[in-house]
């Protein structure tokens, strides 16, 4: 969605490899398993038809599915001719060193935690955690100046939105407190 | 005359002192999400949709039209003072905007923006009234084979129209309408690719989908290739303009309304091109050619006005076809949608109210902008410099709290991961995120009136042949998708000839 104005001098780049960019290979696979996993389940739904609908829900399914695995095979050939997409831009992004795995890694696990522990923490609780975790993922490390705006936001968010427009947040063991 | 009385009507019930507290609000946390860096204006609008899931529709298009405005300006002052557009229709306001602010002449350069962006606004409002009556019109004469046609020419045009791969847009759009598909098939009751999860049953919310995309999906990317040092942010005091640039300006506000306003109503028109051919337009005809490059304020003014007019344009076919042309768009159909609304040529008899309310308080959203953003410009410069693992800690913060507000259950937690992983690779891929959007809340319409065209036929591909119109339409998208061909043997050897 971003995209950077600044011209970029060609040495800026990385050089184009060799090979291509040999990943796409994996979003092809992927393309023609869901394609196929679209056609498999298509083909598990009763084939009704009548006569205010002689389409039935199938057909639908099964054409996305086919054009799922079509486009799959016509993405290998494009990436097989050295066609690459152009990795996104931004403004806070550096695409000249690699991907930051770690972080990734972190954030989903900070993430998975929230949807975890939501009902049963709460929004004011979790989503707290889910903050002060992902300011740490990210690097800062002013454990308790995070805490302090992790509750702030948290309960704001939860008095603003929950109490006061009818946002639908759980109190969780919070009940009654809040 | 009627459609004046129910503007007035509409102008009414905005002016009611809440609903004008609503607006202002709207338009504040527009602008001041859509100022932050990565967030665009349809990121900024999918973000604050579920803040009013609590209120009444009426209130809640109030806030909305604010949110709508304020975005789009918010993401203006970015790309002027960061040189980093928040989505691709700012691209050129910020290529003479950051030289002029580098030159020290920010303030003079976000003057012109949000003046301009009032402007533009404001005509592209009073277009939109005078012309979608007729758009309806129109639209009420189209049956569902011409609907059909119509999807299917939006499917083609924000793959191959818009984006530098067809290939790639054709997998997002793909994607899309397999995530559309998820849920109960509404015609004949069956499940489809709901795994047997019951919560699926109802198919993927489009506020979790654009959520996840758009939100989750930039935070992971930018969280995996983090800039150790921010870029840097030039300050800026409060806006204003010397007689010299209100001269050089008020021929760009319109003459950018002018490109952007049709182009947006195009379906496959967008902000881009009219931006480019205003920024175009303004260097031929400038009599300062020597500063384009260096801070052209008439390069800050015409894409800027050609960029609001054109916002106000994709308005036209969203609210009286029900087709949206970009991402913006998209998200206030999904908006609409969520409080059981259908754009539509009929949304003007069933909802009038609703309609002019929501057209009344774009008027007003625009005109506030301008008076809040005048003097608190120097206020949206600092929040460009919030450290960035609060911002994106917020935007994650902020999309869970959304995501799971639209049905209160967990499960939708893990589905916006997986669908913010998916944005994530599709950024890494190069992959556009808007056809996958489009494709998500036009697929099952496309299919609906696909089948009910093939009903009254009795099953005979005959029945997607409607009359004229889709006649007109798919000539239309077989010219698109046969363009490269077309270039290859009609278009150049004619060139040659003539140039022989």
């Amino acid at each position: 969605m971003s995209s950077q104005v600044e011209e970029r001098t060609v040495e800026d780049s990385p050089p184009p490899s060799r090979g291509g960019d040999r990943a796409q290979y994996g979003v092809c696979v992927f393309l023609a398993l869901l394609g196929t996993a679209v056609i498999v389940d298509a083909l598990g739904i009763a084939h009704i038809t009548s006569g205010t609908d002689p389409v039935g829900p199938r057909a639908v399914p099964l054409i996305l599915g086919t054009l799922l695995v079509v486009l799959a095979v016509l993405y290998a050939v494009d990436v097989a001719r050295g066609g690459r997409g152009e990795m996104e831009a931004g403004e806070d992004v550096d695409l000249s060193d690699g991907t930051d795995w770690r972080t990734v890694a972190l954030l989903i696990a900070v993430f998975v935690a929230n949807a975890l522990l939501i009902e049963r923490l709460g929004w004011v609780i979790s989503g707290g955690l889910l903050f002060w975790g992902t300011a740490f993922a990210l690097g800062n490390r002013h454990y308790i100046r995070n805490l302090l705006i992790a509750a702030t936001l948290s309960l704001t968010t939860f008095y603003a939105f929950a109490i006061g427009l009818g946002v639908n947040l759980p109190a969780g063991v919070l009940q009654g407190i809040l | 005359m009627d459609n004046l009385n129910n503007l007035m009507q509409g102008f009414a019930d905005v002016m009611a002192p809440l609903n004008l507290l609503l607006a202002l609000v709207g338009v504040v946390i527009g602008t001041a999400v859509g100022v932050l860096p990565g967030i665009g204006p349809a990121m900024t609008v999918a973000l604050l949709l579920p803040i009013t899931y609590g209120m009444e529709p009426v209130q809640a298009f109030i806030m909305f039209a604010g949110i709508f405005y304020g975005g789009m300006y918010g993401g203006s002052t970015t790309s002027i003072l960061l040189n980093t557009p928040g989505e691709s229709s700012s691209v050129v306001t910020a290529i003479e905007g950051n030289k002029m602010a580098k030159a020290g002449r920010a303030a003079q350069a976000l003057a012109t923006a949000a003046i301009g962006s009032f402007v533009a606004g404001t005509i592209g409002t009073l277009l939109l009234v005078l012309i979608t009556p007729f758009v309806v019109d129109f639209a009420v004469s189209l049956g569902s084979p011409d609907y059909f046609a119509l999807m299917l020419l939006s499917f083609i045009a924000v793959t191959s129209v818009l984006g530098s791969s067809r290939i790639r847009g054709f997998i997002s759009l793909l994607l899309g309408l397999t995530i559309g598909l998820v849920g109960i098939d509404t015609v004949s009751g069956q499940q489809r690719l709901t795994l047997g999860v019951p919560q699926l049953a109802d198919g993927i919310d489009v506020v979790v989908v654009a959520v996840g995309i758009f939100a989750v999906g930039e935070a992971l990317w930018v969280a995996a290739h983090l800039r150790r040092k921010p870029a840097e942010v030039i300050p800026v005091g409060r806006p204003w303009m010397g007689r010299q640039d209100w001269k050089r300006s008020w021929k760009p506000w319109l003459r950018g309304t002018a490109f952007g306003f049709p182009f947006g109503a195009l379906p496959a028109g967008g902000a881009e091109i009219p931006t480019f051919l205003s920024y175009a337009t303004e260097k031929r005809l400038t009599k300062h050619p020597e500063q384009f490059g260096k801070g052209a304020i008439e390069g800050v003014a015409g894409p800027e006005a050609a960029n609001n007019a054109s916002a106000a344009g994709t308005l036209v076919p969203m609210l009286a076809i029900g087709l949206p042309t970009n991402a913006t768009a998209a998200v206030m159909l999904a908006a609409f949608q969520s409080y059981g609304i259908q754009p539509g040529p009929l949304l003007f008899e069933r909802e009038a109210s609703l309609v002019w309310v929501l057209i009344a308080s774009l008027f007003i959203g625009n005109l506030l902008l301008l008076l809040l953003n005048l003097p608190l410009a120097p206020a949206w410069a600092k929040l460009l410099q919030i450290p960035r693992p609060y911002l994106y800690a917020g935007i994650l913060f902020f999309a869970t709290m959304g995501a799971y507000a639209v049905n209160a259950q967990p499960l939708d937690l893990f589905i916006l991961l997986t669908l913010g992983l998916l944005g994530f690779a599709m950024r890494r891929f190069g992959l556009p995120v808007l056809p996958l959007i489009v494709g998500v809340i036009l697929g099952p319409r496309a299919e609906l009136q696909g089948r009910r065209s093939l009903q009254l036929s009795g099953g005979e591909l005959s029945g997607l042949l409607g009359g004229p119109v889709s006649y007109t339409v798919y000539t239309v998208v077989a010219v698109v998708l046969l363009w490269p061909l077309i270039r290859r043997f009609v278009v150049r050897p004619l060139r040659a000839r003539s140039a022989a």
